[in-house]
């Protein structure tokens, strides 16, 4: 274990990761449709106050400023020839405000999807898939990541691609998908086909797990699903602050800190052991998690009903795992004798 | 598919249909160009096959999207095959001047590259038999209004899939009501981390979770809007 994220995992239990990344950047004046990589070069000053709000609500790794780094996304906004630069200058700020924090603070590099279907359903080759996340993974390296995070996957197919490229880059790594349709991600996969598929990966990630998706409630749901499926690797939880509301001119999560710490108790008892937050978790978010996970003990593993007793309703009755009811699909004719 | 026992042709028209919604929902694309060419040589009109055939099966293919019982790589494939038969019909419905359900104009956001489920709403409104103009990704105001100036749809259709782009169609909609053409259309809006009371805030007409609810609810606006008396 020569990493720097599997060092701080064999001393603790569970580890408080970060929140919002995009939500936070609003509320610093970054405008829609703006994208939020160009201010790591624009306003460094920005992402750097955003890093150490997440440190100092006693984080203990936070990701980068680097989701929408890839070509296929910079190159809406003409910058597809940066991503080298772009990536780098996140992960060298992210490094400069770890090194100084006083506690370990790990710095993760945050890749998020390319946006684009992979064959043969869509356009997008295994090939070019994985060099554009090799291309992002070289950067983040570059700029002194201690271990690289993609996040908010939804195929199979793109999970190995980031994969692949990681092992080009010779990076340690961790992966999340965002189950955000009927409890699976939006091309169907469902938590117990997350671990299927991770264990079989050539190139182990350190942590694997759930981030986004649609509520508190039903990202917990997901890791009881995982832990339900006996991973042998540590499970992430990073689910949204509530769901968003538009408020005054605002985006608002509608998940109160108090909500948040519940849920990061409950994904801890659930079995999860790196527990942040994704869109709408500010720093009292954070604050609280912190607290809650220092000073609440253990639990046992929390059942459906207490989830949804206590964080809110599941957005569907079930999640495609387990022997739950779900529906099935039609059968044709032809594949009758 | 050679150890198929089924021969399209042999069917009668029900079964025919019942078959054609079956290969539908498999996205088999060749069986649903041959359903289509036999459904024509037996003298059926191109607008009956689209209505009965094809909207019919990607209803069911819709409803089953909703339910989460399918997911987007099988409604990708089923939409495929649609265009298939779509392909065929096309052509043959522009001749006849079969009657059309409405018009919209679609297109994400600016800022967002997103348009995996801006394509399916594309797909099942043809599929529903409206007529589609695609503006594609990274949409600025501009290009909307120019698009409803040069299109006259019925409908604008936005969508977003990061909350640092949903904001965005609210500028659409206020840049809309500014110039005082907001109440000319119904502004469906759509996207994975928006919700309905979203929606309503940023002042849509509506939030469709998916394609086959955006599907519903623009027959159901539409039809509303063709029934009110014109308001000028």
């Amino acid at each position: 274990m020569t990493d720097a994220l599997s060092r701080l995992l064999e001393t603790r239990d569970w580890l408080l990761a970060d929140g919002a990344t995009g939500t936070n950047l609003f509320n610093m004046g970054l405008t829609a449709g703006e994208a939020p990589e160009l201010w790591n070069d624009e306003h460094p000053d920005r992402i750097r106050l955003l890093y150490q709000s997440a440190v100092d609500a006693g984080s203990d790794l936070f990701l980068t400023n680097s989701f929408g780094g890839n070509a296929s996304r910079l190159k809406l906004h003409g910058a597809d020839g940066r991503v080298r630069e772009l990536n780098r200058q996140a992960a060298e700020i992210g490094r400069e405000v770890a090194d100084k924090a006083a506690h370990p603070v790990i710095v993760a590099g945050s890749v998020g999807p390319t946006g684009e279907i992979m064959s043969p359903m869509g356009t997008l080759t295994h090939e070019t898939a994985v060099e554009m996340f090799h291309e992002q993974a070289e950067g983040l390296k570059e700029g002194g990541v201690d271990v690289l995070w993609v996040e908010t996957i939804s195929a199979t197919e793109e999970l190995r691609a980031a994969a692949e490229a990681f092992a080009m880059a010779g990076m340690p790594w961790c992966g999340t998908m965002s189950f955000d349709t009927a409890g699976r991600t939006m091309m169907g996969v469902t938590s117990a086909d997350m671990v299927k598929l991770v264990g079989k990966l050539p190139n182990q990630p350190i942590a694997f797990g759930a981030n986004c998706g649609v509520g508190a409630s039903d990202l917990l749901r997901t890791i009881l699903g995982f832990a339900a499926a006996g991973p042998e690797r540590p499970i992430i939880a990073k689910g949204n602050a509530g769901i968003p509301r538009y408020h005054e001119g605002h985006i608002h999560y509608d998940g109160t800190p108090e909500l948040m710490a519940e849920y990061a108790i409950l994904a801890r008892d659930a079995g999860a052991t790196i527990i942040g937050g994704c869109c709408g978790t500010m720093s009292e978010h954070l604050r609280l998690m912190r607290d809650a996970l220092e000073n609440r003990p253990r639990g046992e593993r929390p059942t459906l009903e207490i989830i949804a007793e206590l964080l809110g309703k599941f957005s569907s009755t079930s999640d495609g795992t387990g022997d739950d009811q779900t529906p099935v699909r039609r059968g044709n004719r032809r594949s009758r004798s | 598919m050679a150890d198929d026992e089924i021969i399209l042709s042999e069917l009668d028209d029900e079964e025919l249909v019942a078959q054609m919604f079956d290969d539908l929902y498999d996205g088999l694309k060749e069986e649903i160009e041959e359903g289509v060419n036999i459904l024509l040589e037996r003298g059926w009109t191109p607008y009956d096959i689209l209505t009965k055939a094809l909207v019919g099966g990607m209803t069911i293919v819709g409803a089953d999207f909703r339910d989460g019982i399918l997911f987007v790589p099988e409604v990708l494939l089923a939409a495929n095959a649609m265009k298939g038969g779509m392909t065929i019909l096309k052509p043959l419905l522009a001749e006849t001047g079969a009657p059309r359900v409405g018009k919209m104009v679609i297109g994400t956001v600016k800022g967002d590259i997103h348009d995996i489920g801006k394509n399916l709403v594309s797909m099942m409104m043809e599929g529903a038999g409206f007529e589609v103009v695609d503006l594609g990704i990274n949409n600025a105001v501009e290009k909307y209004l120019d698009a409803l100036e040069s299109e006259k749809p019925d409908i604008l259709g936005m969508s977003a899939l990061l909350t640092t782009t949903m904001p965005y169609m609210k500028v659409v909609i206020d840049t809309m009501k500014e110039k005082g053409i907001r109440d000319d259309y119904i502004v469906l809006v759509g996207g994975a981390p928006l919700n309905e009371e979203f929606g309503r805030a940023i002042g849509a007409d509506a939030y469709c979770r998916d394609a086959a609810v955006a599907v519903e609810t623009a027959k159901s606006l539409v039809a509303r809007k063709h029934n009110q008396p014109a308001a000028h």
